[in-house]
């Protein structure tokens, strides 16, 4: 390992920020729920102004870390600090999805058809009566209390053109890459830019998908075991491309300042990785929740 | 904020800031490392004073001092608060404290998300305490709080204890990648895998465990979220879901996550047996590879807590031999410290009283937990006061006198000074008698029926139940012994030397006692 003496930072005020927006949107965020379909709670202020602190903080925590990193106080060693931070990130955010995929599992391998009456016990059973197991779900063993959809979303369509959307921008990110490798600015700034267009018009898509589901499917958060996994799977997995999205952008709004060099753009692969982490779970999520 | 200046990073010779400021704004693992310590024991003493209520409630059959709604409160907050509050950070501090000193890291690898993943803590404790004066208490259905107790018929502040889990779990991932990253890029140049000290090594091992399941609690709590107030059912079979599916993916999270808080353990006592038996650890190989084990192990066992529920038998025999498969690498590391300590020239200083505790009260808890592994068997222990005796003592005579072990041992190197010995033999004598006396009765009670989390019992229970309580207080009350002993040795005793005890092994006796602030510059050298 090359190094000569390490790097320790100053003190910093970012992180005790931090806690307190991050206090403030869990109470804020708790206590809006709380009060749902209430008129009173000042849950949505504490909700807002946690955020708006959280990303002023966000702006100023990472502007640090550039500034230091552009001034060269960062030595390979962070270097690899920050890959491994960056790669046990991701890491914990498979096993975040692998919580959501366990239970589709689950509910799919056995919940449902026990409560069909297969398998040893066939005790389930005999809270429904009737109820025939299949998947996807269109008829909940409670169709009163959970309305089930009437139909699901179609995956050769939008979903379709979604997947080949998604892994689009996988390559087109890596020809960005290899263009910043290859100090190719133009081809770099390009591509970059037609990344975060196919990301943008993967979220548009997606809302139109949801839009769909619930004014022409009834396929809704309420609508039984269906629903719940599809809109936790997609809705996660939505998320996590708005903030890739957002992160793109900023990474992009970097490249044209000229942050990066053909030998030190750990920012931009971070981002990277982050990308193609979330293109991966979209395939999951094709396969085992709109095909099969 | 815009006065931040960003020009004067590097300034490794900077001592520590005066006033609050060095606490709130610090980057140096110690000052972090000190944090957690005593959040951690205030926690101890918080989840301790909700035992203690648990206990006089119990002291005699029949409901005296609180009511059962509030007893439900404090079993739940008193399991939370001890699992995520006390022995959790205490870990991580003693990791903040130790693992850059004893790899030759000049620090952690990612300083700035080290003061983060301590300070989300004070805020997620307070939110979590301030459910009890919410309207319609705090959350009373038991720390696992199993679905539908804590969806349908929770109380309204569930929602709080929800987010306070997820500010724990944002702690706690930071706080092992940052444990990761330092074990894996910042060791000083010749200290290769196969010599890192096995406190070091149980903590890697530890951090990977955290990183993998506290996304899976992250995920059991969100799913909670959407079924309490937006109408998902992922555990309400009315839609289809399982309530069962609940216990799944909490035990999934649940399992690993009591070897979360026992690997680190079985590190600091690798550290202090071979150091008071004046012999290397015996098989120190075998003890990394036993430890991986165990946390593999740890990821296809989790139905063992559920055996009850109604499982098909295939996985009910799976998870049974599963278990039982654990006790293979716990039992090479019970030899390997008993070995270690065979023909040793053991003397018995605080911390080697503790750790000798340790390996044979561990061991009792250990081969409880083999008796409720054995699935028919378990159909008569389970939710008795046999499993609350199993799981305490693995984790009090377990993980927490291993916390206290690690704490006198390396008192003398953080503070400069030896703590009073006398005052030591005493808490640890007051803490033994004090754990057995409240625990092991719980074996009885509990092979004869008593069911656990419930206010009121049997009179045939009476005594065992009124043995265990006075323990308790004994145990209780003893720690202020131990907060006595730590303020007494940071202001003042007799001056350590580097090498604190009799040649130990390790880097860390290689600096003066206290360490000082910021402890390697360069990077030392590793024979």
């Amino acid at each position: 390992m090359s190094q000569g003496t390490y790097y320790v930072p100053e003190q910093s005020r970012w992180p005790i920020l931090a806690s307190i927006a991050l206090f403030l949107m869990a109470f804020g965020a708790a206590n809006l729920m709380n009060s749902l379909g209430q008129e009173s709670g000042s849950g949505l202020y504490f909700l807002l102004s946690g955020t708006a602190l959280m990303l002023m903080i966000m702006f100023g925590w990472f502007r640090h870390v550039v500034i230091e990193s552009m001034k060269g106080l960062y030595s390979a060693q962070m270097d690899r600090s920050f890959r491994w931070g960056m790669s046990w990130f991701i890491f914990s955010e498979v096993m975040f999805f692998a919580a959501f995929f366990g239970a589709l599992f689950y509910i799919r391998v056995f919940a449902v058809p026990w409560l069909g009456g297969e398998g040893d016990k066939g005790v389930s059973q005999m809270l429904w009566e009737g109820f025939t197991p299949a998947w996807p779900l269109l008829s909940n063993p409670d169709s009163a209390l959970f309305p089930p959809p009437s139909n699901i979303i179609d995956p050769w369509h939008l979903p379709l053109l979604n997947t080949v959307i998604l892994i689009a921008s996988s390559f087109t990110l890596t020809l960005a890459h290899h263009a910043l490798k290859r100090d190719q600015r133009k081809p770099l700034i390009l591509w970059h830019l037609l990344t975060v267009i196919l990301g943008l018009i993967f979220l548009a898509l997606q809302a139109a998908e949801y839009v769909e589901a619930y004014e022409e499917l009834g396929l809704t958060l309420q609508s039984g075991i269906y629903g719940s996994t599809f809109f936790i799977l997609t809705g996660f997995h939505g998320a996590h491309v708005t903030l890739g999205t957002v992160m793109l952008i900023i990474i992009w709004l970097r490249v044209l300042k000229g942050h990066f060099s053909p030998q030190q753009h750990f920012g931009y692969e971070a981002v990277a990785w982050y990308w193609h982490f979330v293109d991966v779970v979209w395939i999951g999520l094709f396969l085992f929740v709109y095909v099969f | 904020m815009a006065t931040l200046s960003s020009t004067d990073s590097i300034a490794p010779h900077h001592g520590p800031a005066r006033g609050l400021s060095r606490w709130l704004f610090t980057t140096n693992h110690k000052d972090i490392g000190t944090l957690y310590l005593w959040f951690s024991f205030l926690m101890l003493l918080t989840g301790g004073c909700m035992a203690l209520m648990i206990r006089a409630e119990l002291f005699q059959p029949g409901l005296q001092l609180i009511e059962p709604n509030f007893f439900n409160q404090m079993t739940t907050m008193h399991g939370l608060i001890m699992v995520f509050g006390a022995v959790m950070p205490a870990f991580v501090g003693l990791a903040n404290w130790m693992l850059p000193i004893m790899i030759g890291a000049p620090d952690m690898a990612l300083p700035r998300m080290n003061n983060w993943s301590f300070w989300i803590l004070p805020f997620a404790f307070s939110m979590l305490l301030s459910t009890l004066f919410m309207e319609g208490g705090g959350p009373n259905f038991g720390w696992t709080f199993y679905a539908p107790l804590s969806t349908t018929y929770a109380p309204p502040s569930v929602t709080f204890f929800i987010f306070a889990i997820h500010m724990m779990g944002i702690s706690s991932i930071m706080g092992a990648i940052n444990i990761i990253a330092t074990i894996l890029n910042l060791r000083a140049p010749g200290m290769t895998m196969m010599k890192l000290p096995l406190f070091v090594w149980t903590w890697l091992i530890t951090a990977f465990l955290l990183i993998a399941v506290m996304p899976v609690l992250a995920g059991v709590v969100t799913m909670m979220l959407m079924d309490i107030h937006f109408g998902t059912s992922f555990f309400n079979a009315a839609g289809g879901g399982d309530p069962v599916l609940f216990q799944h993916i909490f035990w999934f999270f649940g399992h690993p996550e009591v070897y979360i808080m026992i690997l680190p353990a079985f590190g600091i006592i690798s550290e202090i047996l071979p150091t008071f038996a004046r012999k290397p650890l015996f098989g120190y190989a075998s003890m990394v590879y036993a430890t991986a084990s165990i946390a593999l192990l740890s990821f296809i066992v989790w139905v063992h807590h559920m055996f009850t529920v109604g499982l098909p038998l295939a996985g009910e025999l799976f998870f049974m031999y599963a278990t039982m498969l654990i006790a293979v690498p716990t039992g090479v590391k019970v030899f390997n410290w008993v070995a270690t300590m065979f023909h040793g020239s053991m003397t018995f200083e605080t911390p080697m009283l503790f750790a000798i505790a340790f390996v044979v009260l561990f061991t009792i808890g250990g081969f409880s937990g083999l008796m409720l592994a054995i699935a028919p068997a378990d159909f008569q222990y389970h939710d008795t006061y046999f499993v609350v005796a199993h799981f305490h003592y693995v984790l009090v005579p377990g993980a927490v006198f291993a916390i206290i072990a690690g704490v006198y041992y390396w008192l003398p190197k953080w503070t400069g000074h030896y703590y009073d010995e006398k005052l030591g033999k005493l808490h640890f004598w007051c803490s033994f008698i004090g754990v057995n006396l409240t625990f092991f009765p719980m074996h009885f009670i509990g092979l004869a029926g008593m069911p656990r989390r419930i206010p009121d019992y049997a009179l045939q229970f009476a005594d065992f139940n009124m043995i265990a309580s006075i323990g308790a207080f004994i145990f209780g009350f003893s720690q202020l012994i131990f907060l006595t002993v730590v303020i007494k040795t940071i202001r003042g005793g007799l001056q350590a030397p580097p090498a604190v005890w009799d040649e130990p092994k390790g880097l860390e006796w290689t600096i003066p006692s206290p360490a000082p602030y910021h402890t390697f510059s360069t990077p030392p050298e590793i024979k």
